[in-house]
């Protein structure tokens, strides 16, 4: 004693004291959860940072009708079983208006079902700080994203005008119809991630872990069949051994071919994988530097 | 291993030492690259060969213009340890994003070009780095390659390095012969410097000592209480230091009343020491009225508390400082109101040395003194980078304006002696008689001194104060009373004001110097012939051109002093001969003026 702090102590104890910062000086804070592993995590987090007390500010999920029936299901049991508020935003009209993946395009979809959903449900809230589960390592662009990342009042962002961010110090004030996006788990990798959840036994969607599932095998990838994704000549659904390393909506969310069925095979197939994780994601890959230019559109 | 420790690091140099190209290389022979990264770079990159830079320069703006704008952050890690790289641009004019990267990094790694040796940019990377507080430098002499792997050209370098640094302070030092285009001594041993024994960067990053948090000086600074009706208040926080055990005494303060820690948890989970940097809810034994702002300490040796503070800043907005101006500074969790009652320089960033200066602009450093409108309870910067920093944010426009390191309390304002009354000192002569070369020298020199001391130069106040005046004998007669206001009321506050101007008319002159009173008056004296051949600004030139209707010595009059207090003559002296002279007459006259205040 004392005894050495590992770096996953070094990233929960910095994650804590920014969830605790954005709770403490913003009046409507808001958690942004996605469902996936990182919103397991970020939820986790933040039960430790105000236990014993309850977590004080509320859950947004933007359902875009797309998700896996799974997701829903997690999502609603955390939520009852921890009693947490849990908001549910869905842009009904770009649905009802026949908005889809399939017929706009992954661009198109997500900018009316995510972005413009988003946009609309932190108004309504009236949010000033939206708490959400991104990571610097997950894409280039967002390396140099800050832990607290300003938009104006139309929700974008601007690369080259982002505030300097030194020692643990945050500088959180804005001004009316502003808000701030807080990411606390900037500085986590993929596998920090996983080995977080296998430390504090977090639990998670179930679609992370491996067994054979439907799938559309289109050249190298794996798309879910849940929502009828469109079948192109040459394709064919299959059952496929696979799992999903990131979770969105079911026809944006490539499966990877793995057999690892649990946390600890998940961590073992990670250390050594060759692929990024955003490689399976439709989205990141519409136009070169994509993910770029949904967040100045005020995309999370 | 499950768990490992963490190293961060910075990386800091120009795009042309080849700094993304090292640190691409430093991931790729990490592993840290994965095959569908390295397929688009590979894609990406001209010709066969893959430019490792392109992994690392991330937003769209710096792929078009070449260029790293921004700090990026990169994660990697090898069976040795975690890394978390701050890649921070090296031009000047992004010194805030290299002192953000710096901010949280416990070691640099500098690079240099092996063919062009230290430059001035390699000594401000390095005085920044040591600014925000790094004591551990690998310096990488990169393109070993491009000569020939010249183990001299190498000991050179590095022996001009460790002279520099010994200017800075204490600081340990590696240096590595690199090629990151090839990988030479970044991951790989290099055949090509069989005459180098040390470590591989990648073999140095890994087994360095961590920077231990310092144990003793607990702090902990509240960010939030947490109540749950059941049981007692819980004092939410990251230690920022120290070691925090149950049964420990404490201080709180403001308040400086003692209790002693019931219990410490992280989450849930009662643990039996807390540790920086550990983010914990903290218990006492007594019920004391704690907020957010407020500070559990180690009563034995508490930090220290008061308004007023020196610190040095670094200037981070376009808006420059502005002394005097309310601002907001967050400190700790607390955040109060604050202004900067006096800079007293700037420093250079390649140097540290220090230099006269009456504000600070973007990417500046300087030495201040700040004034809280409520205390904070800090430690010195060069103790404890948490309870030592603070940023200074605008409290309209909601930027942050600069980021600031606490170098102690504040002297006492009664400690440096000022004269109550202070001195205009009037330089009148011709254009390139040299009244702005002696102005500029006495300034420094009072400066350097320690008198209060204000520089108003013809050409500078004409850009400013005097914009919309001309050339008339009317306008400029307005613009010597003008300068004279100026001059009167920095008089009357206990400063030596320099007032380096032609102005021409004696009448003017005796008018300014009649309300004023503490004044001295000397005439920069160097014959018409002279000063025309000088032609500093190339007026007479143009005068005699035709180009200037009111050239003073040409076709608009000269009136020389009739009994001025003293005469340089520039064409006899040298400027540092005559700028002694003026600080020897400033000084006699300040001496007269003094048993006057007793």
């Amino acid at each position: 004693m004392p005894t050495e702090i590992s770096h996953l102590q070094t990233l929960e104890a910095e994650s804590i004291h920014i969830i605790r910062e954005t709770a403490a000086e913003f009046s409507r804070p808001a958690m942004l959860y996605s469902i996936g592993k990182d919103s397991s995590v970020l939820l986790h987090l933040a039960r430790k940072a105000f236990a014993p007390a309850r977590i004080p500010f509320p859950l947004i999920h933007i359902d875009t009708t797309y998700k896996f029936r799974e997701m829903i299901e997690f999502r609603d049991r955390v939520a009852c079983e921890l009693g947490l508020k849990l908001i549910v935003h869905t842009n009904r009209e770009a649905i009802e208006d026949g908005a889809n993946p399939f017929r706009l395009g992954t661009a198109k979809c997500c900018a009316q079902l995510k972005t413009k959903a988003l946009l609309d449900a932190l108004r309504e809230q009236r949010v000033d700080a939206a708490i959400g589960g991104a990571r610097r390592e997950e894409e280039r662009s967002r390396a140099k994203e800050r832990i607290y990342s300003f938009r104006d009042a139309y929700g974008q962002w601007d690369p080259r005008n982002q505030r300097p961010e030194l020692w643990n110090l945050f500088n959180g004030r804005i001004d009316h119809g502003e808000t701030m996006r807080v990411f606390p788990l900037s500085n986590w990798t993929e596998v920090d991630i996983w080995r977080y959840i296998e430390r504090e036994r977090i639990e998670v969607v179930p679609l992370y872990f491996a067994r054979e599932r439907e799938v559309l095998v289109r050249g190298a990838m794996l798309i879910p069949v849940e929502h009828n994704p469109p079948v192109a000549p040459g394709e064919s659904v299959q059952r496929v051994v696979c799992r999903m390393r990131t979770l969105g909506c079911t026809y944006c969310t490539g499966a990877i071919r793995s057999t690892a069925d649990t946390v600890a095979k998940i961590i073992e197939e990670l250390e050594r994988a060759e692929r990024s994780e955003r490689e399976n994601r439709l989205i990141d890959h519409d136009q070169d530097g994509s993910m770029e230019l949904k967040k100045r559109e005020g995309y999370f | 291993m499950a768990e490992r420790e963490l190293l961060r690091f910075l990386t800091a140099g120009s795009v042309d030492d080849g700094k993304s190209t090292l640190i691409g290389r430093l991931l790729h022979d990490s592993n840290a690259l994965y095959q569908d990264q390295l397929a688009s770079v590979r894609q990406a990159s001209p010709g066969s060969s893959i430019d490792f830079s392109l992994f690392t320069d991330g937003l769209r703006a710096e792929r078009e213009q070449g260029i790293t704008i921004d700090v990026a952050y990169r994660y990697f890690s090898t069976p040795k340890r975690k890394f978390i790289l701050a890649d921070t641009p090296g031009h000047e004019q992004y010194t805030r994003n290299m002192a953000t990267g710096a901010s949280n990094a416990d070691l640099a790694v500098l690079l240099t070009d092996a063919r062009k040796g230290l430059l001035p940019q390699t000594h401000r990377h390095a005085a920044i780095a040591w600014l925000l507080g790094i004591r551990q430098f690998a310096v990488a002499i990169n393109k070993m390659d491009l000569v020939g792997f010249d183990e001299a050209i190498f000991q050179n370098i590095a022996a001009d390095f460790r002279r520099f640094a010994e200017k800075l302070g204490p600081v340990e030092l590696i240096f590595i012969p690199t090629c990151s285009v090839d990988g030479d001594n970044i991951a790989r041993r290099s055949e090509r410097t069989p005459w180098y024994r040390g470590a591989t960067l990648l073999e140095h990053l890994e087994s360095v000592p961590v920077r231990a948090p310092r144990r003793e000086q607990v702090r902990l600074a509240v960010q939030t209480v947490l109540r749950t009706g059941r049981e007692p208040r819980r004092y939410a926080g990251q230690i920022s230091s120290g070691v925090l055990r149950p049964g420990d005494a404490v201080i709180a303060l403001p308040s400086l009343r003692g209790s002693r820690v019931a219990s410490i948890r992280v989450g849930d989970q009662e643990i039996d020491s807390a540790v920086p940097p550990l983010s914990v809810t903290v218990s006492l034994e007594d019920d004391l009225d704690l907020g957010r702002g407020d500070m559990l300490a180690d009563p034995a040796s508490p930090p220290r508390s008061g308004r007023r503070i020196r610190a040095t800043l670094l200037w981070m907005s376009d808006r420059p400082l502005a002394p005097g101006r309310p601002y907001l500074i967050k400190h700790t969790t607390r955040q109060v109101c604050a202004s900067v009652t006096r800079l007293d320089c700037a420093l250079d960033p390649a140097t540290l040395e220090r230099r006269p200066a009456s504000t600070l602009a973007l990417n500046e450093f300087g030495e201040c003194e700040i004034e809280c409108h409520q205390p904070l309870y800090f430690d010195p910067y060069a103790e404890n980078r948490l309870t030592g920093s603070f940023i200074v944010i605008d409290p309209i426009g909601n930027g942050t304006l600069a980021a600031g390191m606490i170098l102690s309390e504040a002297e006492n304002a009664a400690a440096a002696p000022q004269p109550a009354s202070g001195l205009t000192v009037w330089l009148t002569g011709l254009s390139s008689a040299g009244k702005s070369t002696i102005g500029q020298a006495v300034y420094e020199k009072l400066w350097a001194r320690g008198y209060k001391v204000e520089w108003l130069d013809g050409d500078a106040v004409r850009r400013n104060l005097s914009k919309d005046l001309g050339f008339s004998k009317e306008d400029r007669d307005e613009n010597v009373r003008r300068i004279g206001f100026v001059a009167e009321m920095l008089t009357r506050n206990g400063v030596i004001a320099l007032v380096s101007l032609i102005s021409p008319y004696r009448q003017v002159r005796e008018e300014v110097r009649r309300r004023i009173g503490n004044f001295l008056e000397v005439y920069v004296h160097a014959p018409l012939e002279v000063c025309e051949q000088r032609d500093v600004k190339g007026l007479y030139r143009r005068a005699r051109a035709g180009e200037i209707p009111a050239m003073t010595g040409v076709n608009d009059p000269y009136e020389p002093p009739l009994d001025p207090d003293l005469e340089c003559r520039t064409d006899r002296e040298t400027a540092a001969e005559s700028a002694a002279k003026v600080i020897a007459a400033i000084e006699r006259r300040l001496a007269r003026a003094a048993p006057d205040q007793s």
